[in-house]
């Protein structure tokens, strides 16, 4: 298990030395990579299907509650052979679609490490774990929804696709980590058993705020859902793989693998169904303006993802197990469409559906794959689709209250759009007359053709024989999403019912909308006039304004002027320092503990002051530089009079060999210009006598403290015995810290080279010395 | 005594930041310098000052028989003075080459004029 989630991000590393060799007919070779995983995958079924479920424990960062633990139920299942198959037939789809592009290696890395990340999701039983691959999916689809990545608008797109699934997954850790914290275990299977604490504990608002946070941004639901029109830059195999299977599923597959968890109570209930009613309806009805195919798809993709929260939402036996249809349901449709979508514009070069029609005299066998995707999609009796509308029907009749009139007219209203969608995407390219411009148009490569087709025909056998995918997938995924048994199964016919005038009145009226309404480009430019007031425009907005502060504030505080840095660091030392001298009590002065004064110190002290005052206040650069070594001296002095031989005759040396560098390096260099004006040296003058003075209470409140010599009575008590030295600062220096001074002279030996190096440096052959 | 120490330090602060606040980089690396000398000077007088009293034992005893002053702050000041020598060697050099590079003493020249709108 750990091995087939692995091998996609190990191909993917693989491409990095070998990529340049798979190129040209070679690139479809990695498509082996998810027909095995697939393969693999469907072993699973028949130990699913008798109910049971596989786990998988690998040890990780226990200490931390991250373990690679992998759990396959029918909802992962059905997952993963979504995204392995579907994964299967784009990858060969990719290969003639991409033929002979530049990056095509890159391409299939970026797609093999989507996969691996899809299937570590789904697989995945620990939250944290869950994580990872939840912002691997986001980080590996914005290089995938980038690729064109010479396109202004392509690279765009794919930072707001990254910016909204990145923030949401922020969010999503955050709420995964409290749930891990609140239950005790960070494993998915072992928080069922603490889901009625975590529904009564007082954080479950918190935890479902955020959680609906990381699947709402990732499955598009509105008001976020605008990333997923804008992906649409993506080159079109990825829209397919990204849109129908995988990466906005994500979300769905999070609410339906913690709907046992966090499941059941209004708080669940009601967020997810408004908020999925409200995506639903305004999608749907955002598709009907639109004319660029791949922008109906998104919209109708985006109607699919409202219809799939809203029924896990619901929450109730039939709305769990239409919701495991409708996954497959949506998957296969819309991937075929999308596929579809792809031959047409790679073979026509316009996606525009008012120009495109009659192809079904060049491309038929693609035809076929269109209408019967497009036939899925509304529903028509024989296809799978029409199973799936009528389990939706069935949740919305069955729930209680005013709810299943509201609910089924939201439901048949959305359908009636995503009918309307599906036929203008699958129907309207290859019906009426072939345009002069078109007939030119030949079929490409079988691979490209075929994978649409292979998945319209599926629909078409499931729709046929629905027990093939009930038993194997669906029910178990459904049983998952609930943890308790379904009880119902999958039928074409379930006699003349209520389900069915309704499943007859959504057909009726959307081929009716479809033959009236003609999409034009008058109607896109009439939903274009309310854009200003569009989630995306106010994102966008967002974004400007918080770019513009953050400038403006980075230019204020590093402006690139080192004394202002200084300043600022300076005076916000001195206020805290200041605030905590003040607060901590008085300041004291005992004056009975301290040493006399005398005279020749009095003398040595007022030399120093005089020399401070000229090395600040000389305009000449060499009197500065004598000022500086009279101080040194003055210090070294002070070491004498207070018992430090060593320090005054290191000082001494020290202070010399740097008088001596400054003058032999800046002698010639003109005198000091007095480049501030009174203001400014006023305000430096302040800050710097503040600091001073603060310094200098601080050492008062310091003599004040009763000291503790125990450190310094063991170097004195060891000296001798111990390192048989009898000058202790000199024992502390060579003996007890040998090691520091070993690297004190390493890094004088850096200086050292440095300096050197500097001096020898000859940046240009005309530079003199 | 301690308090003209304290005064001493006091000043030495003072200066040092106000120099480290010009635009000269000579007085830059002297504003350095006086910091540097305030701060060794702050830690010796915060160990405890003692006359007439070096850290060293009789050379006839094991072991200390009077009081003595603090060694620790000593090794600490000693390896101080030799790493800020360490790092006025360098900024001097560096100062010289910069000078030499753009002929000017003024911090202010350094700054190359930012790219507006990457």
């Amino acid at each position: 298990m750990l091995a087939a989630v692995l091998s996609g991000l190990i191909v993917s590393i693989l491409y990095i030395p070998f990529g340049k060799y798979l190129k040209d007919r070679l690139s479809i070779c990695v498509s082996f990579l998810p027909i095995a995983l697939f393969a693999y995958f469907a072993s699973f079924i028949p130990t699913i299907r008798d109910g049971g479920h596989i786990t998988f424990h690998y040890p990780w960062v226990p200490s931390l509650g991250i373990n690679l633990d992998f759990h396959l139920d029918g909802l992962s299942l059905l997952f993963s052979l979504l995204i392995t198959g579907i994964g299967s037939l784009v990858f060969l789809y990719a290969a003639p679609y991409l033929k002979g592009h530049r990056y095509l290696d890159r391409f299939y890395a970026y797609l093999s490490l989507f996969m691996a990340a899809m299937l570590g999701l789904v697989l995945a039983d620990n939250v944290l774990l869950l994580f990872i691959f939840w912002e691997l999916t986001s980080i590996s689809s914005f290089f995938l929804i980038g690729f064109n990545n010479d396109n202004a608008d392509s690279r765009k797109s794919s930072l707001i696709a990254l910016g909204i699934t990145g923030g949401g997954g922020f969010l999503l850790m955050a709420g995964l980590i409290l749930m891990g914290h609140l239950s005790g275990s960070y494993s998915i299977q072992e928080m069922l058993g603490a889901n009625e604490y975590l529904k009564g504990h007082a954080l479950y608002g918190w935890i479902l705020a955020l959680v609906f946070a990381g699947a709402f941004t990732k499955s598009a639901q509105f008001p976020f859902h605008f990333w997923l029109p804008g992906a649409m830059k993506a080159p079109t195999p990825v829209s397919a793989y990204l849109h129908s299977a995988t990466m906005v599923k994500a979300g769905i597959y999070l609410l339906a693998r913690l709907n046992p968890v966090l499941g059941g109570t209004d708080y669940w209930m009601y967020p997810l169904v408004i908020i999925g009613g409200v995506t639903m309806l305004y999608s749907a009805f955002h598709s009907l303006f639109r004319t660029d195919l791949k922008a109906i798809l998104a919209y109708s993709t985006i109607a699919a993802l409202g219809i799939l929260v809203f029924l896990i939402g619901i929450g109730t036996p039939e709305s769990l197990l239409a919701a495991s249809v409708f996954i497959l349901v949506h998957a296969l449709y819309k991937a075929s469409l999308f596929l579809t979508t792809g031959v047409i514009d790679h073979e026509t070069g316009t996606r525009d559906v008012t120009r495109l029609s009659g192809l079904r005299k060049v491309l038929w066998p693609l035809s076929i794959a269109g209408i019967l995707a497009a036939l899925s999609s509304a529903g028509v009796p024989l296809t799978f689709g029409f199973i799936g509308k009528d389990l939706i029907y069935e949740a919305t009749l069955h729930t209680v209250g005013v709810l299943p009139i509201v609910l089924t007219a939201l439901a048949l209203l959305t359908n009636v759009l995503v009918l309307y969608a599906g036929f203008l995407a699958g129907i309207k390219p290859f019906t009426g007359p072939l345009p002069q411009n078109l007939t030119q148009v030949h079929l490409p490569n079988a691979l490209m053709w075929g994978a649409p087709l292979v998945l319209a025909l599926l629909g078409l056998l499931f729709g046929c024989l629905p027990f093939l995918a009930d038993d194997a997938l669906l029910n178990p995924a459904a049983h998952a999403m609930l943890q308790a048994p379904i009880g119902t199964s999958l039928k074409i016919w379930h006699g003349f019912n209520t389900v069915l005038l309704l499943s007859g009145i959504t057909l009726v009226s959307g081929v009716l909308l479809y033959v009236i309404r003609k999409p034009s480009q008058r109607s896109l430019a009439s939903i274009e006039r309310f854009n200003a007031w569009s989630p995306r425009h106010l994102f966008g907005k967002v974004a400007q304004y918080s770019k513009a502060f953050s400038r403006r504030y980075t230019h204020t505080l590093h402006n690139g002027f080192l004394r202002v840095y200084l300043l600022r660091i300076i005076v916000f030392a001195v206020l805290l320092l200041a605030f905590r001298l003040f607060t901590g009590g008085p300041i004291r002065l005992t004056l009975d503990q301290l040493s006399p004064v005398s005279v020749y110190e009095i003398i040595v002290a007022a030399i120093l002051i005089a020399a401070i005052f000229l090395a600040v206040t000389t305009s000449s650069r060499l009197t500065a530089v004598v000022a500086t070594s009279v101080i040194g001296y003055c210090i070294c002095l002070q070491f004498v009079f207070y018992s430090a031989p060593d320090l005054a005759m290191t000082q001494f040396s020290i202070d010399t060999l740097t008088v001596v560098l400054f003058v032999l390096v800046l002698f010639r260099l003109p005198p000091f210009l007095n480049l501030a004006n009174r203001l400014t040296r006023i305000r430096d003058w302040t800050v710097a006598s503040a600091f001073g003075a603060v310094i200098s209470l601080i050492a008062i409140q310091v003599l004040n403290q009763p000291f503790d010599g125990a450190v310094s009575r063991f170097y004195g008590d060891n000296a001798y015995t111990l390192a048989k030295g009898k000058n202790v600062v000199n024992v502390i220096l060579v003996d007890f810290r040998g090691f520091d001074t070993l690297f004190e002279i390493v890094v004088l030996s850096i200086a050292a080279i440095g300096v050197f190096s500097l001096l020898k440096l000859r940046l240009n052959a005309s530079e003199k010395e | 005594m301690e308090i003209v120490l304290v005064l001493l330090i006091g000043i030495l602060y003072a200066s040092g930041i106000f120099m480290l606040l010009r635009r000269s980089m000579v007085k830059l690396l002297i504003g350095l310098t006086l910091l540097g000398n305030g701060a060794n000077l702050l830690i010796f007088l915060l160990g405890g000052i003692t006359k007439g009293k070096p850290p060293v034992i009789d050379t006839a005893a094991k072991l200390f028989t009077d009081v003595y002053a603090d060694p620790v702050p000593q090794a600490l000041i000693l390896t101080a003075i030799v790493i800020s020598f360490g790092l006025q060697a360098f900024a001097i050099v560096l100062l010289k080459r910069v000078y030499v590079l753009v002929n000017s003493d003024d911090l202010d020249d350094l700054n190359t004029p930012e790219e507006e709108d990457i």
